[in-house]
């Protein structure tokens, strides 16, 4: 069968349902997510793969928000200077926050575009969730 | 306060052919000229107001903000007018220098709690909303307003509870608190800070607290400056009263120097007391890594005789400190500055064309289109639908028109979101208020 796309299915492609990762509390107001693999994407994914990127986006963030010598120096420094510095320097959390949204989307180029999934990134979602759109099935490997 | 965009491309939101062709300008509420992109802001669904092209947030009322800059800008005015010469002249040029540099900590500060997020959360969007509907409705006991919903958590051995917020549609997380006055869920939420004209949350309390501790130090600075220049007038004379009516020569009116001490004297008395009262207050609060809100509740002080502790703290006040107010700076969750899809916006527009006043026949006719619904509620962005929480009659009704036939799935969630527009959750309106009473008598005038 000849693999012909349109330009209007490439763009268009049907959303079947979303999952959504809620965030996980029990260690506090740190930003963390479940690991429980959801099952509506038992067809589509491994759950270690899952389980893989869930947690090095938690530890993406457990280093942007931890506290140590780092955080505490940038902290005092912008006290120190009334808080100015915000407005012309990028925070330590920020370049994190850069990082994880390279990570994202090197996920979803490598693993979950292929299986006809999209990861979006928390911070859109003002992290609360990670939310996973599953498109429809068309065809085996039709990629990106 | 600086803002930083995370726009991971999307490639559904990349322009598509877009199925109904704009029409312009006929009376759509939503719709601007056809290519302008809008940014987020323009839409954002809270009570709050947005300057620079959406860099600066404040909240609906300002409150005594001016009062408060008025107090600050006058007493400050006037001791470097009225006092630094006298004082350089007989003590020190350290004075106006002091005295220089706590004045502009405490503008800047005051400036900066303003007019930054404090934290606030953007709404669910639409398919979160069904999502966490679903999971809660498995009873299936949707004929009238559900009972409120708690969820639970257990964070460092103690048992919290996460209520439901109605008008944000999702559960809170911990120590989040919605604002009745700005209509939001805010982060770490202290107070709604009328004398500043915001709330105080999690990312604005360093600034807060940054402007109580040196509007302390500069009122005490002013008081002690006054008095000793009382003192040294009163001493070169024959007393106090003829200090008061000296030299009429140095000044031209006479009157100015008594207008000056009493106005100084009589600010920066009251200020002293309750704004080193509320210093020490919130001290204490950071160092036991509490917010207002939770000591006015009494979350964590055990009154229900059963062993309670507060679960953020961590146990050594050093740690406390550095972590409220040198850990990481959080950014704002709500990208005020990101542009909407040009194609939801045009979108919009030609919707709303299309669709006449009668908005039952419009749902009617959404729930019929099926996946293309679908498809279109995917690539809608959360606050444009969410814009229905407006709240004005008007646009509320043409939003639940212009949103229903966009979203087939969520109708029903919106429809009753434009009529439950002013269901905050409930403890956020009294904490706030309680404490801005408190907060308003200890402070009868801030300098």
């Amino acid at each position: 069968m000849a693999e012909t796309h349109s330009l209007q299915d490439l763009q268009q492609p049907g959303v079947s349902s979303k999952v959504f990762v809620q965030r996980d509390y029990s260690s506090g107001t740190i930003c963390k997510f479940q690991t429980k693999f959801p099952s509506d994407l038992e067809s589509r994914l491994d759950k270690q793969q899952f389980e893989e990127t869930i947690q090095t986006l938690n530890n993406l963030y457990a280093e942007a928000e931890k506290l140590g010598g780092k955080s505490y120096l940038e902290g005092c420094l912008a006290c120190l200077t009334a808080y100015t510095i915000f407005l012309c320097m990028e925070t330590h959390y920020e370049k994190v926050l850069k990082k994880i949204t390279r990570y994202i989307k090197d996920q979803n180029e490598k693993i979950y575009a292929p299986r006809g999934l999209l990861l979006t990134d928390p911070i859109e979602r003002g992290l609360r969730v990670v939310e996973i759109t599953i498109f429809e099935d068309r065809s085996v490997g039709s990629g990106r | 306060m600086k803002n930083c965009e995370f726009q991971q491309i999307d490639p559904r939101a990349l322009p598509t052919p877009t199925p109904t062709p704009p029409h312009p300008h006929q009376g759509s509420v939503m719709a601007e000229e056809p290519r302008r992109p809008r940014r987020k802001w323009e839409v954002f669904p809270g009570k709050n107001r947005f300057y620079c092209e959406g860099r600066i947030v404040a909240a609906r009322q300002s409150g005594v903000l001016p009062l408060t800059l008025g107090l600050i800008l006058v007493t400050s005015g006037l001791f470097f007018t009225f006092d630094c010469p006298f004082l350089v002249k007989h003590l020190t040029s350290c004075i106006p220098a002091i005295g220089g540099v706590l004045f502009v900590f405490v503008v800047i500060t005051l400036l900066q709690t303003s007019f930054s997020d404090p934290g606030i959360m953007p709404r669910a969007t639409p398919d979160e909303a069904t999502d966490i509907e679903k999971q809660i409705d498995n009873t299936g006991n949707t004929s009238h307003r559900p009972p409120p919903r708690t969820k639970e958590v257990v964070i460092n051995q103690q048992v919290v509870k996460l209520k439901y917020c109605f008008t944000c549609k999702m559960f809170r997380p911990p120590r989040t608190s919605h604002c009745s006055l700005c209509d939001n869920c805010v982060e770490r939420f202290d107070h709604h800070c009328p004398w500043v004209g915001n709330c105080v949350g999690k990312r604005n309390y360093r600034f807060f607290y940054t402007f109580i501790v040196s509007l302390s130090f500069l009122t005490s600075f002013i008081f002690g400056c006054v008095t000793t220049h009382l003192a040294l007038r009163a001493q070169g004379g024959k007393g106090l009263v003829f200090a008061l009516q000296e030299s009429p020569g140095r000044y031209p009116l006479l009157t100015n120097v008594i207008y000056d001490f009493l106005m100084e004297l009589v600010i920066c008395f009251f200020s002293v007391w309750s704004i080193l009262g509320l210093s020490g207050f919130h001290t204490y609060l950071v160092a036991s890594n509490l917010t207002t809100n939770e000591d006015i509740k009494g979350s964590w002080s055990g009154k229900s005789g059963e062993d309670v502790t507060n679960p953020y703290s961590h146990k050594n006040i050093c740690i406390n400190c550095c972590s409220v107010l040198c850990g990481p700076m959080p950014p704002s969750l709500i990208d005020r500055r990101g542009f909407l899809p040009s194609d939801e916006s045009s979108q919009t527009g030609g919707v709303d064309i299309e669709v006449p006043a009668a908005a039952t026949k419009s749902e009617i006719n959404v729930c019929t289109q099926g996946t293309k619904g679908l498809l279109e509620s995917a690539t809608l962005p959360p606050l444009l639908t969410s814009s229905c929480h407006q709240g004005k009659p008007q646009t509320a009704h043409t939003c639940s028109d212009n949103s229903a036939a966009l979203n087939s799935d969520p109708s029903p969630a919106l429809s009753t979101d434009c009529g439950a527009r002013h269901t905050a959750g409930s403890q956020g309106d009294t904490s706030p208020s309680h404490h801005t009473k408190t907060h308003s008598k200890k402070s009868q005038s801030a300098a």
